[in-house]
């Protein structure tokens, strides 16, 4: 087990033999968080995985090539150029694919993808007779440790320009991932976008074969965007979180992998970026699985809170007659038939509304509403007649009717909207607190709300 | 110099690309071949588990293992794209590329006291299938024949006696659903089915192989028929096909180059890529060429209009 100042020196970047694995991962991690989070939107992700699997029988030939000139075979600008060289041949394929035949999207993946490799491994295993040729493998899984000074250089720069291509290239990817039939009539150049946007995905792929392996180069272009997509809905915060996820990610699984034995760098690498997205989906605020059932549940509540303060000032307006409404105790049996709520549910609600201080202590078998509750019980009804009004006079719903759409909207009206409301409808309400119900205020039992 | 290796060979990979060609034509079908990519990537963990338990190769526990895997592959793409509101090619890829990182630590971290080759996964060892073998009814049948071949069997059994629903739920599945017969059981069986076929053909030809095997064959026949029938029987032929073809190129194309051998696996996708290209070429009515020739070409049908969720 390493101990504390050894994985603060690996993580710091202090310790040599690290420090180049682990810059390279990160920045690869932030160029494919950037490239990706456009893929993610254009709904091309998997095209990532079918353009990876497309670049090992470029590997391979390049290889066998610079062997038969009489080269070394090992160099890797060289094995990286056959690389995006089949890598663009399976784009292609897919392209013609898709648009000469009536197979689909996911067709022409499949096909690139597992004929190109099938050709990938054949002509791996051809070329492993010639000398030098062990290690081509590590293509496939990857091998972040092998990754040296001038390997490092080239994967910077790569990644380097292609965050910038990103970035100068920010609003002309927005209209084509957001919408690319009005960009294509505004006059946007689409098939130069798509083509350049293929283009960085072939160069952050290319460049990640090395160190995180084809297979797992894939998880780097789609996972970080994804996570990034549950914390923002607008295009450049999410770029800068999926940039963020994708940095952690590849320095954070890089420097595990480089202090603990056999753990390889890009399966780390994949996982730490997988916990992210876990902890993305249940927990970030915007789009998040919890915060959103949460919202959900706070606003069933409200919703309760509202029908029940309505129906009970709707009972005391029945019972004061002609005169004005005080607040009185009623009968609990009045209020169960006003709404569908079942007895379990009005209990419940009852006890919400006790612990908000809107009933006081009344005898058995009555209920009265305190002081704030019968405010806030006007308030309530007020809204809902306000906005019953408007529908009638300005959205002709039929005064039948209205109630049930006025429901639907009426839990999120705003002060502002009650006053301009109250601006609209000035002249043609009667002068009191709360203006009459538009319709009968009867059982409701046979609707819903 | 053709000797019963290869005969086995061929045999091993016949039976192989048959058992695949046929779940991978309701997978075209669904516009879900890459499940098939992800559902093969992902088996990876639970084989490795499965290994690692029982400490032997191809046994029921590692069948059981890789279907599970291939079931939890479905199951969490849905879950993510339902609760998430993730687009199912992202969904999809987050899952398999976590669910293969899993299994590629634990291989690599049992290393030292197992030996499954990560390799091996990948691009199989059919070269090897006629080593392994079982003694039944007085011959000697390679393991791995009689596993795909029960394979092909069970998905048979499965494809005749679902044949009417998967039909329906293929193409309409609403209206699957509406006459009573659930899509979803329909859909993960389906998935269990390329789960197991999968890991029957992982041995012989690997887990990224097979998807050649899936879905090329199928798409294939698309090209040349409208019916479903018909279908799956020019997907079972082009399966049988390319890998007759694949191992006989495996032994020649490497002497053109001056190699000595390459693998069979890699040729049979290369062969089943071929013969697709053939397909597309000179189809009656589908083909680049053909149409070509006609007064009227025939219009390019898209399977559907309506899905678009893999872009």
């Amino acid at each position: 087990m390493p101990g504390l100042s050894e994985i603060l020196e690996v993580l710091l970047l202090q310790n040599y033999n690290t420090r180049l694995v682990v810059l390279s991962t990160t920045l690869l991690g932030i160029a494919a968080g950037l490239v990706g989070s456009f893929l993610l939107l254009r709904k091309r992700s998997l095209m990532g995985d079918a353009l990876s699997h497309a670049t090992l029988p470029g590997i391979a030939i390049a290889f066998g090539v610079m062997v038969a000139l009489g080269g070394e075979g090992k160099s890797l600008p060289a094995l990286l150029l056959g690389a995006t060289l089949s890598g663009v041949a399976g784009i292609a394929t897919m392209l013609i694919i898709r648009n000469t035949t009536r197979l689909r999207d996911d067709v022409a993946m499949g096909f690139v993808l597992s004929v190109f490799f099938g050709v990938g491994v054949a002509s791996l295993r051809m070329v492993q007779d010639l000398p030098n040729a062990a290690g081509l493998e590590s293509f496939i899984y990857g091998k972040a440790a092998s990754v040296v000074m001038s390997d490092f250089l080239l994967i910077a720069l790569v990644a380097g320009a292609a965050s910038l291509v990103c970035l100068i290239f920010l609003k002309e990817f927005l209209v084509l991932c957001f919408d690319d039939g009005y960009a294509a009539a505004q006059g946007w150049p689409t098939l130069f976008l798509d083509v350049l946007l293929l283009g960085l995905v072939t160069a952050v792929t290319v460049i990640g074969l090395q160190s995180v392996g084809l297979i797992l180069v894939i998880a780097f272009l789609i996972t970080p965007p994804t996570a990034a997509r549950f914390w923002t809905d607008r295009l450049l915060p999410m770029l800068l979180i999926s940039a963020v996820i994708g940095g952690v990610s590849g320095w954070l699984g890089a420097s595990l992998s480089a202090l603990t034995p056999r753990l390889p760098a890009g399966a780390v690498i994949v996982l730490v970026a997988a916990a992210l997205f876990l902890v993305s989906m249940l927990f970030a605020p915007v789009r998040g699985v919890l915060p959103r059932i949460l919202n959900q549940a706070a606003l069933r509540r409200k919703e309760d809170r509202q029908h029940f303060l309505r129906a009970a000032y709707e009972i005391l307006e029945d019972q004061a007659g002609d005169a004005p409404v005080a607040n009185r105790s009623f009968p609990y049996e009045a209020l169960l038939p006003k709404r569908s709520w079942t007895p379990r549910h009005l209990r419940q609600i009852l006890r919400v509304a006790r612990r908000e201080d809107h009933l006081e202590p009344a005898p058995p078998g009555r209920l009265r509403l305190s002081e704030p509750g019968f405010g806030e019980a006007a308030r309530v009804t007020r809204n809902h007649r306000l906005w019953e009004t408007y529908l009638i006079q300005y959205a002709d719903v039929a005064p039948s009717h209205v109630d049930r759409d006025a429901d639907m909207v009426e839990h999120i009206l705003g002060a502002e909207l009650v006053r301009e409301l109250e601006a609209k409808l000035g002249g043609t309400l009667p002068d009191q607190r709360v203006p009459p119900s538009p319709h009968s205020t009867g059982d409701r039992n046979t609707r819903s709300g | 110099m053709w000797t019963s290796f290869d005969t086995w060979i061929v045999i091993v990979g016949m039976l192989c690309a048959v058992a695949c060609a046929l779940p991978g034509c309701f997978l075209v079908l669904r516009k879900m071949s890459m499940m098939g990519d992800a559902i093969s990537h992902a088996v990876l963990p639970g084989l490795a588990i499965a290994f690692l338990i029982t400490g032997t190769r191809a046994s029921v526990p590692m069948f059981l293992g890789a279907a599970l895997a291939g079931l939890l592959t479905a199951l969490f793409t849905q879950w993510i794209m339902r609760f998430g509101n993730v687009d199912r090619g992202a969904a999809m890829g987050i899952v398999f590329t976590t669910l293969f990182a899993i299994g590629l630590l634990l291989i690599r971290r049992a290393a030292d006291h197992v030996d499954l080759d990560p390799g091996c996964v990948l691009y199989g060892a059919i070269e090897l299938t006629p080593l392994d073998t079982v003694a039944l009814g007085g011959f000697e049948i390679p393991r791995a024949a009689l596993v795909n071949g029960g394979v092909l069997l069970a998905n048979l059994l499965v494809l005749t006696l679902f044949y009417k629903e998967f039909k329906l739920s293929s193409f309409d599945p609403d209206l699957a659903d509406t006459l009573g017969y659930s899509s979803q059981f329909l859909h993960y069986l389906l998935m269990t089915l390329v789960a197991v076929t999968t890991v029957a053909a992982f041995e012989s030809v690997g887990s990224i192989i097979v998807i050649a095997m899936l879905i090329v064959p199928p798409a294939t026949a698309l090209l040349l028929t409208h019916r479903l029938l018909p279908m799956l029987l020019i997907a079972a032929g082009a399966a049988v096909l390319a890998a007759i073809t694949g191992h006989l190129g495996a032994l020649v194309v490497p002497g053109w180059f001056g190699f000595e051998s390459t693998t069979s696996s890699g040729m049979i996708a290369l062969a089943s890529g071929l013969i697709f290209l053939l397909a597309w070429l000179f189809s009656p009515d589908q083909g680049i060429v053909m149409r070509r020739f006609r007064t009227a070409p025939a219009p390019i049908v898209p399977l559907s209009n309506t899905n678009t969720d893999i872009a």
